[in-house]
């Protein structure tokens, strides 16, 4: 009769002996978001020195171009979609105790997901704004 | 635990290995580029709040944006944005750096300090080639 190696599960051995809190969502979730600013992000600065020398009159009119919005839009989401996950990972490098780390995680969160929010809607409020009406 | 052993009770937590910081390394620039990229995010966070203030300001009205742009105008603004401007390109470029890694290439010790430096050189090239053409478009008066 043979003698079983361990009446523990994988599970139980496997508990306290590291993260095992994610699988590669993070990971990928992470480099596909940066595939995607590498594009943004030159367009972003390249519309910058556009916009910057534009007045509020030009600013209004560039974010009445639907493909200006839609891109602005893309960017902000990716921007802190990708912020997010980096500032997360920095977070569990450097705040060890449970209540400060779970704290400054939602912190991020919320802040990450806020701030989309309420920019891509001052966005489609300007995009979708009639001009002289403002 | 060890093997052929039948083991029962709350699982042992032992002290899990520490890597070593950073006061045991030598200097390297692959370690100045990595804390870099570091930072350099931070700095986009930051940034993209900045970008969320002028989307807010936009939609506020005329006056609100002149304000907010106004700031931005101000000297300390764009040394902000110059910074910002820095930090998008640093990141960039060391982001390829990373996702060039991701398929396995890159990692010859001289490659990895040559991009490094690369890195680094672009960010500041392009920074001020960008901030080149705002002073002479007016982007930047």
């Amino acid at each position: 009769m043979t003698q079983p190696k361990s009446y523990r599960t994988p599970l139980g051995r496997a508990r306290g002996l590291g993260a095992a809190h994610h699988g590669v969502g993070h990971f990928i979730g992470q480099r596909a978001s940066a595939a995607a600013l590498l594009f943004l992000l030159l367009w972003g600065v390249w519309s910058a020195l556009t916009v910057a020398s534009a007045g509020y009159d030009g600013a209004v009119g560039w974010l009445h171009s639907p493909v200006n919005a839609g891109i602005l839009v893309l960017l902000l989401g990716a921007a802190f979609y990708h912020g997010r996950l980096g500032v997360q990972v920095i977070i569990e490098d450097y705040v060890h105790t449970a209540l400060a780390k779970t704290l400054s995680l939602l912190v991020n969160t919320f802040v990450c997901f806020g701030a989309f929010v309420i920019a891509a809607l001052s966005v489609l409020k300007v995009a979708f704004s009639v001009i002289g009406a403002a | 635990m060890a093997e052929g052993k039948v083991d029962a009770g709350p699982p042992v937590v032992r002290a899990r290995p520490m890597a070593p910081h950073l006061q045991v390394w030598r200097w390297h620039v692959t370690m100045t580029a990595s804390i870099l990229h570091r930072a350099t995010g931070v700095g986009m966070y930051l940034g993209a709040l900045i970008l969320t203030g002028w989307a807010i300001a936009l939609a506020s009205g005329p006056d609100a944006y002149a304000a907010y742009t106004g700031l931005l105008g101000s000297p300390i603004g764009k040394l902000v944005l110059f910074g910002f401007t820095v930090c998008i390109f640093f990141h960039m470029a060391n982001g390829v750096r990373h996702l060039v890694w991701d398929f396995g290439k890159g990692f010859l010790p001289k490659t990895a300090d040559a991009t490094a430096v690369a890195a680094m050189a672009f960010a500041v090239v392009a920074a001020v080639v960008v901030w080149a053409i705002a002073l002479l478009t007016g982007a930047a008066a």
